[in-house]
């Protein structure tokens, strides 16, 4: 039963096969089997869990059948969730336990869903591998040598492993859609906008958007169907109507047109990840869709202007981090300066040090035209590449990573890493929808690929991976972890 | 050799909307530390801004009252620099896009002269909280029910040229603020404050000197006697042969003196960058048109007509449209009594030299206006003398009662009975046989004398000219 997606869960549990208790049970104890070997959870709320599973048979003996009422699910760990550590994989917060809900946990509680415990991360959200979080690495449930990518390698590794029926992730440079490629399971970055960023706890306020990490693409629309929505607390939420983002998963690909962008089948491209990536774009020929090159000419930009925008945006959101009024503190402090300096030296790990050194220095007087507002200026060049293509074609198709998952501790250097991004970092910077669905096997290891839509297209790219998941079996394969846990 | 002083002022004003600037938190003054603040104010990971457009309202209302351009689209940035009492690390501010661009005011001198002062922009802002350092056995406090609460800072250019003008600016703004209702302005509560850039050039030179400011200056006298003393310091460095640093300097009312705080040299780069959290903020003509329609008679406009409609002199009618609730409080009583000009003899003198002896403003006094109204209308109808008014007057002071009460209750009324008169001057003439034999030879002076005794007698509720012309009479 754990294995199922939960859009099966939820039938499940309307036919009365098994109650939500019995599933959260049985989560909870897939969870303290695996959870040791994996590391994908940080926390685990055992008995709130087992009430809301309570609480959820409860209504829906009483006639509830909400979509998602009852299914156990796990919020990566930058939500606020109240009375819960909400750590952001930091030591600066390893012990703050949020007073209030975010919009989307409030949202996912509403709709009746089950919160497990909440997924490991990559310190507020900085990494592509899941190395740099407080409390140690994931490990990818393909192999355990392996990275599950980042920054959402939790909530992507509970998932792969059927650790919970659904999960919660962000993404503000590839971090819902590169540990979706790492760990071949699906994960969704709706449009900028698109889902209430309140008690998100902010990481690059201009490019964060949570999303749906989870089994299918039918999943996805289910979980965004319950995310999406404006919210009068984030005042940079969208103020454009939602729609039932599973009323289109039915329609037929025939005359659709998917742009390729030659930029993305360049060098770097691993050639186990390419020849996956074509295959599927054949497949997609044989759903009766044409396939159309294009241009992004300044896609290269895109991670030199990302690491000059998210790093100043960051420099300035953990800024809040002094040790005043919550989370870590250091010991002893002589001073308000010694208080400042060893608190944030101690509370914060290196890459997220590194970042809001980067930040600061890019915002500096004199630097701020070279930097930050060249940043700006190429930002709109990559919206205006986008906009030209989307005039052309109604969806974007490539690889999510140029490789699949690697080694830990393989990546050292931090621009080899920040060259991660390298096919997910411009759809950020442009605010559109992305979403990254299985689409092949290389060596063992799942490879992703990457459907991009315009703005508030959610329900396009939806259906456009929903038809290929429907057409082949990638998304149904599965780890062996027989030999891992207990 | 001769020096010009050359001023520009910044002042804070706390705009009074119901609710902090970005949530939804009450800001009263004077509440316990830290029960104004939630969990945006608290700067709570994962909290965001949401803008209060009330205090956009007020800024365009302020922008609309000094002719300013008004900015359609207005940016905040993050102004970022590490302090406790700065929860989110960044105050959150308006930098190159305000709400309000350049405008004027017209400020008043003492001589009676005007000048117009330009003001370079007005922009919405954050406030910080409060740090407090006493108390805390070598520790600090911090309080951030202040914090996240709007402020418009309003930056005049630099053509204030001396102290005095300083204050009439400051006054000026302070009317203009409370006619709109849109800030308390109390400097003593730091609902107003003041920081002072000051630098002085030989005159005659369009160069600037270096200039100093002098932080957070708290009451209108000090603002004049810190600039003063910060002119003479420069004047005395630079005619020593010295050089004028730029600096941060505070005004030590007991010294009279400015210190140095931090130099400017080694200022803060408080890399300013857009607000990501927040979009523009973008207004239309409509809506510029439908806060003007809300706007009311400003000062400026309130004296000219108070000149005209109540035949005031200029400066009399400066001086009671100074304050909003003078204006009115003059109005109302002035409309009441029916005598416009003998209200502001009364509401200039006695009332004014009480509210003074007390310390009051015009809401504090215990003389309300139509109390007043009503003292004045029996004056005007002859129920009493001006000089019983005083004596009511002193009485309306402690005695809640209506003035016709207390005139009825102290047997004040002026007595106008010419039996009972006539009573009053035989008994004066009885009295009196040496003065009466004067007057009859001639020496009209006496008849002052004579009338005083009467007064006297009646313990002033005589009508005086009854007397007088009575007296006349039975002397002849």
């Amino acid at each position: 039963m754990i294995e199922k997606t939960a859009a099966e869960l939820a039938s499940a549990l309307n036919n009365g096969e098994i109650s939500s208790v019995e599933l959260t049970q049985a989560y909870l104890d897939r969870i303290s089997a695996h959870n040791e070997q994996l590391n994908a959870f940080i926390t685990v709320c055992e008995e709130s869990a087992l009430n809301q599973a309570k609480a959820a048979d409860e209504k829906r003996a009483n006639g509830d059948s909400t979509p998602l009422l009852g299914v156990p699910m796990a919020h990566k760990d930058i939500f606020c969730t109240e009375g819960v550590t909400t750590s952001c994989g930091s030591r600066m917060l390893h012990n703050f336990i949020a007073p209030y809900n975010a919009t989307v946990v409030e949202n996912f509680n509403a709709a009746g869903a089950v919160m497990l415990g909440k997924t490991n991360m990559d310190e507020f959200a900085m990494g592509s591998s899941n190395e740099t979080s407080f409390f140690g690495p994931v490990r990818n449930p393909w192999d355990l040598e392996r990275v599950p990518g980042g920054s959402s390698g939790g909530s992507a590794a509970a998932i792969a492993a059927d650790l919970c029926g659904m999960a919660t992730g962000t993404d503000t440079g590839g971090s819902i859609r590169q540990p979706a490629a790492f760990c071949g399971i699906t994960g969704f970055k709706p449009s900028y906008g698109r889902v209430s960023r309140w008690g998100m706890i902010a990481f690059a306020s201009s490019l964060d958007q949570a999303g749906p990490i989870c089994k299918s693409a039918e999943d996805a629309a289910l979980m965004t169907n319950v995310m999406a929505g404006l919210d009068i607390k984030d005042s940079t939420s969208a103020d454009i109507a939602t729609e039932d983002y599973t009323a289109q998963l039915g329609q037929s690909l025939e005359g659709i047109k998917i742009g390729i962008p030659k930029q993305h089948f360049a060098e770097g491209l691993s050639t186990g990840v390419e020849q996956s990536i074509r295959d599927a774009l054949a497949e997609y020929e044989k759903l009766g869709a044409t396939l159309k090159e294009i241009d992004l000419p300044n896609n290269h930009l895109s991670v030199s202007a990302y690491y000059v925008v998210a790093p100043a945006e960051a420099s300035a959101n953990l800024s809040r981090y002094d040790g005043v009024r919550y989370g870590y503190r250091c010991e002893n402090p002589v001073d308000l300066e010694d208080m400042y300096k060893r608190t944030r030296s101690e509370g914060f790990g290196d890459e997220v040090k590194r970042r809001i050194m980067v930040g600061t220095y890019a915002l500096s007087a004199g630097f701020y035209d070279a930097y930050y507002r060249k940043a700006q200026k190429i930002r709109r060049l990559i919206k205006n590449d986008f906009d030209a293509a989307f005039k052309d074609v109604d969806v974007v198709i490539g690889p999510t990573s140029p490789h699949t998952a690697f080694k830990l501790g393989a990546k050292t250097d931090p621009v080899a890493m920040y060259l991660e991004d390298i096919y997910t970092i411009a759809v950020n910077l442009a605010g559109l929808p992305g979403i990254s669905i299985p689409a092949g096997m290389s060596d063992g290891l799942p490879i992703g690929m990457h459907i991009v839509g315009n703005d508030f297209a959610e329900s396009r790219v939806l259906n456009v991976a929903h038809q290929f998941q429907l057409a082949t079996d990638w998304h149904k394969q599965k780890p062996d972890l027989s030999g891992a846990g207990s | 050799m001769e020096w010009e002083t050359v001023i520009g002022l910044e002042v804070h004003v706390s705009l009074s909307t119901k609710s902090k600037l970005f949530s939804g938190t009450a800001s009263e003054f004077g509440a316990d530390p830290n029960t104004q603040a939630n969990i945006f104010d608290l700067a709570m990971p994962g909290t965001l801004p949401v803008f209060n457009e009330e205090a956009l309202r007020m800024a365009v209302k302020f922008g609309l009252a000094i002719d300013a351009e008004i900015g359609k689209r207005s940016v905040f940035d993050r102004k970022n620099y590490f302090y406790p009492d700065l929860p989110k690390g960044y105050q959150v501010t308006q930098l190159d896009f305000p709400t309000v661009g350049k405008g004027s005011l017209t400020i008043n001198l003492e001589d009676g002269s005007e000048r117009v002062i330009g003001v370079t922009r007005a922009h919405i802002e954050e406030n910080a909280g409060k740090s407090l350092h006493e108390d805390f056995h070598g520790m600090s406090g911090i309080d951030l029910n202040r914090a996240g609460e709007p402020l418009l800072e309003i930056v005049s250019e630099p053509e204030i040229r001396n102290a005095k003008e300083a204050v009439a600016y400051l006054k000026k703004l302070h009317s203009i603020v409370r006619y709109l209702d849109i800030s308390d302005a109390i400097m003593a509560q730091g609902s107003m404050r003041c920081d002072v850039n000051v630098s002085i050039r030989p005159k005659g030179e369009t160069e600037l000197g270096t200039r100093t400011e002098i932080k957070n200056i708290n009451s209108f006298r000090f603002v004049e006697k810190a600039i003063n003393s910060e002119v003479q310091r420069q004047q005395d460095v630079i005619e020593d042969g010295g050089r004028v640093v730029q600096e941060t300097r505070r005004y030590d009312a007991d010294r009279d003196e400015t210190f140095s705080m931090r130099s400017k040299e080694f200022a803060n780069d408080y890399r300013y960058f857009p607000e990501p959290d927040l979009l523009p903020v973008e207004i239309d003509d409509d809506y510029i048109d439908a806060v003007r329609a809300t706007l009311p008679e400003l000062p400026d406009a309130r004296k000219t007509r108070f000149a005209a409609d109540y035949g005031l002199s200029e400066y009399d009618a400066g001086v009671l449209t100074a304050t909003r609730e003078m204006a009115e409080y003059f109005e109302s009583v002035a409309k009441d009594s029916g005598d416009a000009k003998l209200t502001a003899n009364w509401v200039m003198g006695d009332l004014q030299a009480l509210l003074n002896k007390n310390d009051w403003t015009i809401d504090q006094s215990p003389i309300q206006a139509d109390r007043l109204a009503t003292l004045i209308a029996r004056i005007k109808d002859n129920t009493i003398s001006g000089k019983i008014a005083k004596t009511v007057f002193e009485t309306m002071i402690e005695d809640s009662a209506g003035v016709d009460e207390i005139i009825e209750k102290q047997g004040l009324k002026q007595v106008t009975d010419s039996g009972a008169i006539e009573k009053l001057v035989d008994e004066v003439i009885a009295n009196n046989p040496d003065q009466v034999q004067q007057f009859k030879d001639g020496k009209e002076q006496v008849l002052g004398y004579l009338v005083g005794q009467a007064m006297k007698l009646s313990q002033g509720k005589a009508n005086p000219g009854q007397v007088n012309q009575l007296l006349r009479e039975k002397m002849q």
